[in-house]
């Protein structure tokens, strides 16, 4: 009996052990990554119910020209209820790029970001079941868009524009765009500390909440974002509100102005 | 166990019988084969692809234009690399045994100045801006080009041009030669127009049959010097990329491209839609058929599209 037990007790510890760096759905990687794994559980909790899924698209050029703008286009509109998009790279010093809850905007987002290296990079969606669809696609890169000081500390008004937002709706097509000034720093260039917006939302007039960007330190120098939204279901406006880490409150309106 | 002599013997006779493949480590060194072809009397080109950078093409992607000049030859631009500016310098001594007397760079971009390591002993002239940007990018230009070209580019250093010119009337080596300062594809790009033959050198500021580059254009300087050298009416153009020119299409094409690349940037920010959307668009046949396309086009949308968007789209704050 107490060697039945000694041998349970190693048994379960044994499994602990396994658990720690297996996830609990061990899937076949299309870009066979060493580091997907360790995402899917530091940055999914480990769920149960998780695939690569090719109806979630995730779009950028194959080689990031700039390090500190790579554009990507995540489009998961092939999925019903999603409620949560995970962005993320495999290989970098800060592996989460954002979190989108699109809410009542489609689940489609356009955005920039930096890059530290070549990465697969990824577009995990979230539906209401609470199953995990993740898309993805690989981008070489020179690299060292983390790591360097934002380009703002060039000119000496970066200050005067801090959270000046420049954007609009354009009703016929669903479309809402954004840009924000902030110099985004990722706190990994010498002597530069944290600075970053962590979150921006998104609402109609009568401040109903449509959509919500929960941002990390990976996302571009003056954040850029379309948000897709059904036109027969488009806002006449949205407001725009966030902050920074710092405290600073960021607030617009975007309409359908005509653009300069 | 077999004796050493039994093992040595053995090992003999295998390796009489048995042609082994070269291993890896003997494979031939990367070579450049650049044939400098007469354009005009006295003056020679070395035609680049007009690819991208690649480990095929060790970033041979550029033009040379090579002058008699009175105590050996000039040489304008030296390409990508040590290798390149080493089989420059052995392939123009059988154009003239004196070998490279001076070097003009046309601007600052790697695949124009990394093999002027060769010729670091000789005068290296260009603009001042030029100067001063290959100081301040090469090591940056450097970092990328090994890792685009690997091994073609081992012994590599940037070595920046140590001689600014005048402009207007210049004499290189003896020859007469008129110094167009202008910019626009970069923030200093030197033009060259040969006295005795009326040769353009246009450095980057005209392209033909190959999709111009943008990392550091301006395209509205670019196109106000494209007018001024429209304005010279050469007999011949020597772009940086593509073929000779006799007829002036590469002024009027690199102009064509670069307005319609205007107009699309900002159609696209007028309209909300992003980079990645952008780079989705179809080229019109005029264009698509250019070299290093869609590459070049996509690389333009990262370089220009960012300030041109927040340019355009009005406030909401």
């Amino acid at each position: 009996m107490f060697r039945y037990s000694l041998a349970l007790v190693a048994g379960v510890l044994a499994s602990t052990a396994h658990a720690a760096d297996t996830p609990r759905v061990q899937l076949t990687d299309p870009f066979s990554s060493g580091m997907w794994e360790y995402h899917q559980i530091g940055l999914l909790g480990d769920p149960a119910d998780i695939r690569f899924d090719d109806r979630v698209k995730v779009i950028a050029p194959a080689a990031a020209e700039d390090a500190f703008n790579v554009p990507l286009l995540v489009d998961a509109t092939a999925l019903d209820d999603v409620e949560e998009i995970v962005i993320s790279v495999d290989y970098g010093p800060i592996p989460k790029i954002l979190s989108f809850f699109p809410g009542a905007a489609e689940p489609k987002l356009a955005l920039r970001f930096k890059i530290d290296q070549a990465t697969p990079i990824r577009a995990s969606v979230r539906t209401r079941s609470g199953a995990w669809h993740v898309g993805g696609t690989l981008i070489d890169a020179a690299g060292g868009g983390c790591t360097a000081p934002a380009q703002a500390y060039a000119s000496d008004d970066w200050e005067e524009k801090l959270g000046e937002i420049h954007g609009r709706l354009w009703a016929a097509s669903g479309r809402a765009r954004l840009i924000v000034d902030h110099p985004m720093d990722t706190g990994l260039a010498d002597g530069i500390p944290l600075f970053i917006i962590e979150e921006l939302r998104f609402s109609n007039d009568s401040g109903e909440e449509l959509a919500r960007l929960a941002l990390s330190e990976p996302v571009n120098e003056d954040p850029a974002f379309t948000l897709y939204f059904n036109p027969e279901r488009m806002p006449p406006l949205l407001h725009v509100r966030g902050r920074d880490n710092n405290g600073n409150e960021i607030e617009g309106t975007l309409t359908g102005e005509e653009v300069n | 166990m077999p004796s050493r002599r039994a093992a040595l013997r053995l090992l003999a006779a295998t390796a009489g019988a048995v042609v082994l493949p070269a291993p890896v480590f003997a494979q031939a060194r990367h070579s450049y084969d650049l044939r400098p072809e007469p354009v005009l009397p006295g003056i020679w080109m070395i035609e680049g692809s007009t690819e991208y950078f690649s480990r095929e093409n060790g970033g041979a992607i550029v033009n040379c234009a090579v002058l008699q000049g009175q105590t050996g030859l000039i040489v304008v631009d030296t390409g990508s690399s040590r290798r390149y500016g080493e089989a420059l310098s052995a392939t123009l001594r059988k154009l003239d045994l004196r070998g490279v007397s001076a070097v003009v760079n046309t601007h600052h971009h790697p695949d124009h100045y990394f093999g002027n390591q060769v010729f670091a002993d000789r005068p290296i002239i260009a603009l001042g801006g030029t100067m001063e940007a290959a100081r301040s990018n090469g090591d940056a230009f450097s970092d990328n080009m090994y890792r685009l070209l690997g091994d073609w580019m081992r012994g590599t250093e940037p070595v920046p041009p140590n001689t600014v010119i005048a402009s207007d009337e210049v004499q290189i080596d003896g020859r007469r030669f008129t110094a167009l300062p202008l910019a626009g594809h970069t923030e200093a790009d030197l033009v060259l127009v040969d006295a005795e033959t009326g040769l353009m050198i246009a450095g980057d500021l005209a392209f033909l049959d190959r999709a111009p580059t943008t990392p550091h254009a301006d395209l509205a300087t670019w196109q106000a010097s494209l007018d001024t050298l429209q304005a010279v009416a050469a007999p011949a153009i020597l772009p940086g990329h593509g073929p000779l020119d006799r007829t002036g299409a590469s002024l009027r094409q690199t102009s064509a491209y670069l307005t319609w690349l205007s107009e699309t940037l900002t159609e696209a920010a007028r309209t909300g839609q992003d980079m990645v959307e952008i780079m989705a668009t179809p080229l019109p046949a005029e264009f698509a058929g250019m070299g290093a396309q869609p590459e070049e086009f996509h690389r333009s949308v990262s370089h220009l599209f960012p300030a041109l968007e927040r340019a355009i789209l009005p406030r909401a704050n």
